[in-house]
């Protein structure tokens, strides 16, 4: 496949407002201006474009949910909270191709009428923030930006705001509490945030990547991104693979490739020429799955039919090495570490599984472990949170203990018991005179 | 390797701080950006670390009354997030990320490595306060693993020599 999105990777100065022009840049974005919004949106409907967050919602569909005569300001805000473990694409676009991403957002801004727009960065990705507000300030200067932009009447300002350290952000309600100012606490939906949003006001947030994707769909067409890939799962997708394979990185490959083809052909296969034994489709918050079950093809609907979800096209591959209880270890760590607090399933939930794997990785499984872990997990999942990270560590968990329950087990045969810890004697809780001991 | 050390933490916050002209000056350009006071909280507590190395109540009281909030409602977002430093750093603060795929790509015996080299644990500050060690959930950088932040910087595809290559050019430095 031509790259698309990856373009720019490789291609000297590629982050000069110049080479951006050079290559058809900002094509889309007068072409777009030429539009009425709608017009622009229905594009975008027309494309089947789905959101590379990791829900996969149709971006169109979400721009139309953003009322008409809303007579106050809206917002737009790019996603760049980047945090779901074993996906690392939204920087790779940021590093090579910033303006793709601008040209996006302005696009997007103007299709639901928003005259500001946010950046939400992750506060760890200070160089890629300074990389991004480098690009706004040239796109400025060149009048593609700003006050009346393209001398098109059309007003739009684009500004990045670092968070400062948590996975919960990225999720996009919590964004926009944190966008706020506040602790990044999930909302409740409805009301959605097309409704009301950042600062109670109609808001669209959409992932880096699909912003990247717009400018191609303006310029090149709604039929030729539909294109690309399978019917209801079109388009070009960033997957980041990390973990066991030869060549780790960002690969973008049409919606609908097999995990086989990604990982044995693309990243070169399992390092050291061991043998794969699992991975994860989509970041750790999706359920893992087996090397039997690496001819499934890797797009959303596909997925989903195999009981797991596409995510953010994080691609976690794990060798034969691997002990799965101490990989469950690992990721309910993770998730009882960026748990926000609010919600009692997940909160207190993620750390029972951490506590009870960690004991588990150290020699003293229980014999009812298995079971009290997916108890714990089916009290976290569907819909018993604010937010899907109660899911997000559930379902890999659950996932984990089912698919691979004989490891979980065999801890259970040579487990030795939790030494009891001895309590210090106080000196007031020793035989007490006149009490006849 | 162009890692610069932190700014070394003013103790002197902890009582009081007032903004200089210089800071006022990028706190009003932030307020600008936001339709509410609030919503430049973070914003102007990065500037406040950036300045002072550190959020000491002190500081926390100043952006509370700069923006009109109250220090215990800032004092929460501070501790809600984990990058802001609430007490002071070292001049270079090690996050190693321990995450699946650094933890199975070298990063546990980069982590086992870095503890005896410096011999601290995680969350301390050696002696000399020139070195922290933290450890980290996902970095966001997972196929580069193993993957350490020193201060705003990212070093990828790390191994034990590599790593010891930077800190022997970062305690040479000083």
């Amino acid at each position: 496949m031509e790259a698309v999105l990856l373009r720019a990777r490789g291609v000297p100065d590629s982050r000069a407002i110049a080479t951006y022009l050079a290559a058809g840049g900002y094509e889309g974005w007068k072409k777009a201006l030429a539009m009425a919004p709608d017009a622009v949106t229905r594009e975008v409907t027309d494309s089947e474009l789905r959101g590379r967050g990791g829900a996969g919602f149709p971006t169109g569909r979400k721009w139309s949910f953003v009322p008409k005569d809303h007579p106050g300001p809206r917002y737009l805000i790019c996603n760049a909270d980047e945090s779901e473990p074993g996906t690392f694409k939204d920087r790779e676009i940021i590093e090579h191709d910033p303006h793709q991403v601008i040209e996006g957002i302005a696009i997007a801004s103007y299709a639901v009428g928003a005259k500001t727009a946010y950046i939400y960065i992750r506060g760890e990705f200070v160089r890629w923030a300074r990389i991004l507000e480098e690009a706004i300030e040239e796109a400025r200067r060149a009048g593609f930006l700003g006050k009346n932009g393209l001398g098109s009447g059309f007003d739009l300002d684009v500004w990045v705001h670092r968070g400062a350290g948590a996975y919960i952000c990225g999720e996009e309600t919590a964004l926009l509490e944190s966008l706020e100012g506040k602790r990044g606490f999930p909302r409740l939906k409805p009301p959605f945030p097309a409704v009301v949003g950042a600062f109670g006001k109609p808001t669209v947030v959409n992932n880096v990547e699909t912003l990247a994707c717009v400018p191609h769909i303006m310029t090149r067409g709604a039929h030729w991104f539909a294109s690309i890939g399978r019917p209801r799962n079109t388009g070009p997708k960033l997957f980041s693979v990390s973990g066991h394979v030869n060549r780790p990185g960002v690969y973008e490959l049409p919606l609908g490739v097999t995990f086989r083809e990604i990982i044995h052909e693309h990243c070169g296969g399992i390092r050291g020429g061991r043998k794969l034994k699992a991975f994860f489709p989509g970041g750790t918050s999706a359920p893992i799955m087996t090397a039997a079950e690496v001819d499934v093809q890797a797009d959303f609907d596909a997925c989903a039919q195999a009981g797991t979800m596409l995510g953010s096209g994080g691609v976690i591959v794990l060798d034969e090495t691997v002990d799965m209880v101490e990989a469950a270890a690992n990721v309910a760590h993770f998730y009882a570490h960026e748990s926000c607090g609010q919600c009692t399933p997940c909160r207190e939930g993620a750390d029972w599984c951490k506590d009870i794997l960690d004991r588990m990785v150290e020699g003293h499984a229980r014999a009812a472990d298995p079971e009290t872990l997916l108890r714990i997990c089916r009290f976290s999942s569907s819909g018993m949170t604010i937010c899907p990270l109660g899911d997000a560590y559930a379902l890999p968990i659950s996932s984990m203990v089912n698919k691979f329950r004989e490891e979980f087990d065999r801890r259970i045969g040579t487990a030795t018991p939790l030494p009891q810890k001895k309590l210090p004697v106080l000196p007031w809780a020793g035989p007490r005179p006149g009490f006849g001991v | 390797m162009s890692t610069r050390p932190l700014v070394a933490a003013r103790p002197e916050t902890i009582a009081e701080v007032t903004f200089d002209a210089t800071l006022e000056e990028r706190i009003v350009d932030l307020l600008r950006r936001y339709p509410t006071r609030r919503a430049a909280i973070l914003p102007v507590l990065w500037l406040c670390q950036e300045r002072y190395g550190w959020i000491s109540p002190g500081v926390i009281r100043a952006v509370a009354q700069r923006l009109g909030e109250s220090p215990a409602f800032v004092e929460g977002v501070v501790s809600f997030y984990t990058m802001y430093y609430t007490r002071p750093p070292a001049r270079y603060v090690l996050q190693v990320c321990t995450t699946l795929s650094c933890a199975y790509c070298g990063g546990k015996e980069l982590v086992e490595h870095l503890k005896g080299r410096l011999g601290i644990s995680f969350g301390e500050k050696t002696p000399d306060g020139e070195f922290q060690l933290i450890g980290v959930q996902c970095l966001g950088a997972c196929g580069g693993a193993p993957v350490v932040q020193i201060n705003d910087d990212y070093f990828e595809q790390l191994d034990i020599k590599r790593l010891d290559g930077l800190l022997d050019e970062l305690t040479g430095r000083r």
